[in-house]
């Protein structure tokens, strides 16, 4: 039976090795970050200031965290009446039908379209689109970037939420129909209660996604390095900001994309984490 | 209670507007991704012929001096194409392996804490962002093992990305074959490890290549990461401890110089063709194997 013991000894310490794998990741981070903390202290996460000028270097993170969170936030705004209209398209409406099917894949299909490949569409298109109607001069900014992020995330807000809807039972669907219900009324009455904590982590699923998607965002968000003042003026993100200023970096600098980093990572993993518990707790 | 929340008309257009509202979001969510692919279609096939495969990129000065002529611009990107199949062919290698042994441990310890510890930091290692693990490659491979931006960091990058969905895709697969196959190979005094080559994997081949292929796509066209690790290089490079091109990154340079501008479209055509094939692919093996 020794043979035995060693496959399941192999299977067990592969499992470590994630553990540790994740665990190192973890610290690499944090090991990198070290420098910037001990330069600025929490300076780091509550100032707005970036200058990579060398003399009067000074980093501070905060004007990309917050447009992190606005861009994304921005993303799920514009993407929630749509994920909700498609799934309640494919998981009630036209459930199971060549319809149905149709938009399905479509819906799918963006989630294959490779994060670069929307930049460019959104360059070339959506950018010209919002200048022409006069929302912001180039075209650039947290607008543009939102509206990217948000046709980005819907098939991973709709999947779920499709799922959950489809699944609510037919009995209940029923007993509201005998009682004279309208379908509008079974919909807001018996499946968004019954599914909403499905359809909210999607939703929370979602938001997670937009937070860490970096090229898109960087080729359409104008990367100033500034709290933005408003919806249509230029900001930067995280994530686009450690693929844009990672080239030349080094020493301090280096130090402050690393720190970045390891902020997305725990914001990604907590938005995860919460997804994760409410769709376990529903389940 | 229904009956209480107006008269029988308002209620009926209410239903029927609901109805058309949800039709015409759910037109409007689906109308971007057309949008999308006739765009890169009608921009992009122009410049696709074989020099388009057999060729490198331009250096800016060929491609000013084409455009400037009135020309295609010469070059194609076979320096991204071998890179992309280099990085995730390794990275494949790294993640697929690790991933089935550890979605084997998982299906044979379902309910036990580590197990549920293991699937919890996987979940999270599925949402850490791609420009992260590129920061991660960096670090490990970069600074501590190539010396300098390298085709292997790339590929590390890739394939701590692959990773959790290997895990998932074999966790679940595993569910789905009958205990009963798994308990006739043990009765008859088979070894465990010829129960998870010979009987195992073969019965859930199908699904282990879906989520291998549906992994590969997703890490495919990731760019971020390798603008970290790979960084690109103009010419054809096998060596794993070199600079390396790859097709994602060849559209970014050509992104960032005016005079590429035809080749952006027919390399981003082809990406996503790429991409979505094997999408296809793997979405065909899972449709023809479900019972």
């Amino acid at each position: 039976m020794t043979g035995n013991k060693i496959t399941r000894i192999l299977l067990g310490s592969s499992s470590i090795l994630v553990l540790l794998l994740t665990a190192g990741m973890v610290y690499s981070l944090i090991n990198g970050a070290i420098p910037v903390f001990n330069e600025y202290g929490l300076k780091f996460i509550t100032s707005a200031e970036w200058n990579p000028t060398e003399g009067s270097e000074y980093y501070g993170a905060l004007s990309f965290i917050i447009g992190t969170l606005i861009t994304s936030g921005l993303a799920l705004v514009i993407c929630l009446p749509l994920a909700f209209s498609a799934s309640l398209f494919i998981g009630e409406y036209f459930r199971r039908s060549g319809i149905s099917h149709v938009v399905g894949t479509l819906i799918n299909l963006l989630a294959g379209v490779p994060s670069i490949v929307y930049g460019l569409w959104g360059f070339y298109v959506l950018r010209p689109l919002v200048v022409d109607l006069g929302l912001s001069s180039q075209g650039f900014g947290i607008f543009t970037a939102g509206l990217i992020l948000a046709i980005m995330i819907i098939p991973y807000a709709t999947s779920i939420s499709t799922e959950v809807i489809s699944m609510v039972p037919n009995e209940l669907k029923e007993a509201a129909y005998s009682l004279g219900a309208t379908r509008f009324e079974v919909i807001a009455n018996v499946i968004v209660p019954n599914a909403r904590s499905g359809i909210f982590a999607s939703y929370i699923l979602a938001f997670g996604r937009a937070l860490g998607e970096t090229m898109a965002v960087t080729m359409l968000v104008g990367n100033s390095n500034a709290i933005p003042g408003g919806l249509f003026d230029t900001g930067n993100t995280m994530a686009s900001v450690i693929a844009n200023q990672f080239g030349e970096a080094e020493g301090l600098k280096l130090s402050a994309l690393i720190g970045i980093g390891l902020i997305l990572f725990f914001i990604t993993a907590l938005i995860n984490a919460i997804g994760k518990i409410i769709i376990k707790s529903f389940s | 209670m229904y009956l209480k929340t107006g008269n029988i008309k308002w209620r009926m257009t209410r239903d029927k507007l609901f109805l058309g509202l949800v039709i015409i979001m759910s037109i409007i969510a689906i109308i971007p991704v057309i949008l999308i692919i006739t765009k890169l279609i009608s921009k992009g096939i122009r410049q696709i012929n074989l020099d388009f495969f057999i060729r490198v990129a331009p250096d800016t000065f060929e491609a000013m001096t084409a455009v400037s002529n009135g020309e295609i611009i010469p070059g194609g990107i076979l320096n991204g194409i071998t890179g992309t199949l280099l990085m995730t062919l390794i990275a494949a290698l790294i993640a697929i392996p690790l991933g089935i042994l550890v979605g084997l441990y998982l299906y044979e310890n379902p309910s036990q804490r580590f197990a549920g510890l293991v699937r919890d930091v996987s979940d999270i290692l599925q949402g850490v962002p791609s420009i992260v693990l590129g920061l991660i490659a960096y670090l490990w491979i970069v600074k501590q093992v190539t010396n300098g931006f390298s085709a292997l960091a790339g590929s590390v990058s890739l394939s701590i990305m692959m990773l959790p969905l290997v895990i998932r895709t074999t966790e679940e697969t595993m569910k789905m074959i009958p205990i009963s196959i798994k308990e006739a190979g043990l009765a008859l005094g088979v070894p465990y490890h010829k129960v998870i080559l010979r009987v195992l994997i073969p019965t859930g081949m199908s699904g282990l290549v879906t989520g291998i292929l549906m992994a590969i796509s997703r890490v495919i066209g990731e760019t971020a990461p390798l603008m970290l690790t790979a960084l690109g290089s103009p010419a054809v490079n096998f060596i794993i401890d070199r600079p390396t091109s790859a097709v994602p990154l060849l559209i970014w340079e050509f992104y960032n110089d005016p005079n590429m501008i035809d080749l952006i479209w027919s390399s981003a055509l082809f990406l996503l063709g790429f991409v979505l094939t094997l999408n296809l692919i793997s979405k065909r093996i899972a449709r023809n194997t479900t019972p």
